[in-house]
């Protein structure tokens, strides 16, 4: 459970930790709680998986890698040997089962963006299935802050 | 012609830099000086790792650094991808507005693939129930009007892989 504080440290940091030599004196400081306090807390929290972690979120296309979303229709008596096939390959890091005709959804991401298009006609060789590629095309304002 | 990431395929990250983000990438060390820490793993100066930082978040590399949250474990209980055909020649000015939405976490323009797929617009709706998704749908809706000609909301039923993105050192 997250009192008033975990809160006020949640709400306010979910950007803008600094490069610094103390950053959670820093930060602590900025909202009324000593070091060992700010980081005692969140330890807690990422222990207790309310945080996934707390650090640096990177920007795969920004690294000069690929990166896109893509959705196949899989009939349902092959969905598991399918999910099986496509979480074998290490550049998919997200797959997700949705409610859809098009029912399963994943996230491929490579080290060169040449890498993509291979990756995707690899799975549709060894499954038969049609995947249909969605690479974004536009990004409209990012909202990463979530109200705790 | 779709594209799929930088398009000159150069790396903006040297070796270095890939040691840095393969330390760091499952999160920060939680003690008094977490640069030094990760510096000393790195096998650099304190000084040089927090120059590199900075660099690679002003470049945008780095999108923000900060406490994660898990939807989930925040009380979001109804999480869906939303999914909405819109004008193509609207789409630019209204993307916007829905990404600005604080429900909306991501908002991203995508391919349509027709027929099977007339979407051309995603973004990824979080509600604490699925009353409150309803609500916000809605209100999607609403802001969209009569540009958008039909939409859809996928739900995942089961997390199939998570590994997160990660580069190797």
């Amino acid at each position: 459970m997250l009192d008033e504080t975990d809160r006020r440290i949640v709400n306010a940091l979910q950007g803008g930790f600094p490069v610094v030599d103390r950053p959670f004196a820093a930060v602590g400081r900025e909202i009324g709680l000593d070091e060992q306090d700010l980081i005692e807390r969140l330890s807690r929290m990422v222990g207790e998986g309310i945080l996934s972690r707390f650090g640096p979120l990177f920007d795969a296309e920004a690294m000069g890698g690929g990166l896109t979303l893509a959705a196949m229709r899989v009939p349902a008596d092959r969905f598991d040997a399918v999910a099986d096939i496509v979480n074998e390959f290490p550049e998919v890091a997200h797959n997700y089962a949705r409610d859809h005709d098009l029912n399963m959804w994943f996230v491929v991401a490579t080290d060169r963006p040449e890498r993509v298009p291979e990756v995707l006609r690899e799975i549709e060789r060894l499954t038969h299935i049609k995947v249909y590629d969605m690479p974004k095309e536009e990004e409209y304002f990012l909202n990463l802050r979530l109200e705790a | 012609m779709t594209t799929h990431g930088s398009t000159d395929g150069s790396s903006r990250v040297d070796a270095i830099d890939r040691r840095i983000i393969s330390a760091v990438q499952g999160g920060l060390p939680l003690v008094s000086r977490p640069y030094d820490a990760v510096a000393e793993e790195v096998g650099i100066s304190a000084v040089e790792l927090r120059h590199r930082l900075t660099r690679m978040h002003d470049e945008g590399i780095i999108r923000r650094i900060g406490a994660v949250p898990n939807h989930y474990a925040l009380g979001y209980r109804a999480n869906g991808m939303s999914v909405w055909d819109v004008d193509d020649a609207m789409v630019g000015v209204l993307g916007a507005q829905v990404g600005a939405l604080d429900f909306v976490s991501h908002c991203y323009r995508r391919p349509r693939h027709l027929p099977a797929w007339p979407y051309n617009l995603f973004a990824m709706v979080h509600g604490r129930s699925r009353d409150e998704l309803t609500e916000q749908l809605s209100e999607i809706e609403r802001l969209l009007g009569k540009a958008c000609r039909q939409h859809d909301v996928l739900f995942s039923t089961k997390i199939l892989k998570k590994t997160g993105l990660r580069i190797a050192a």
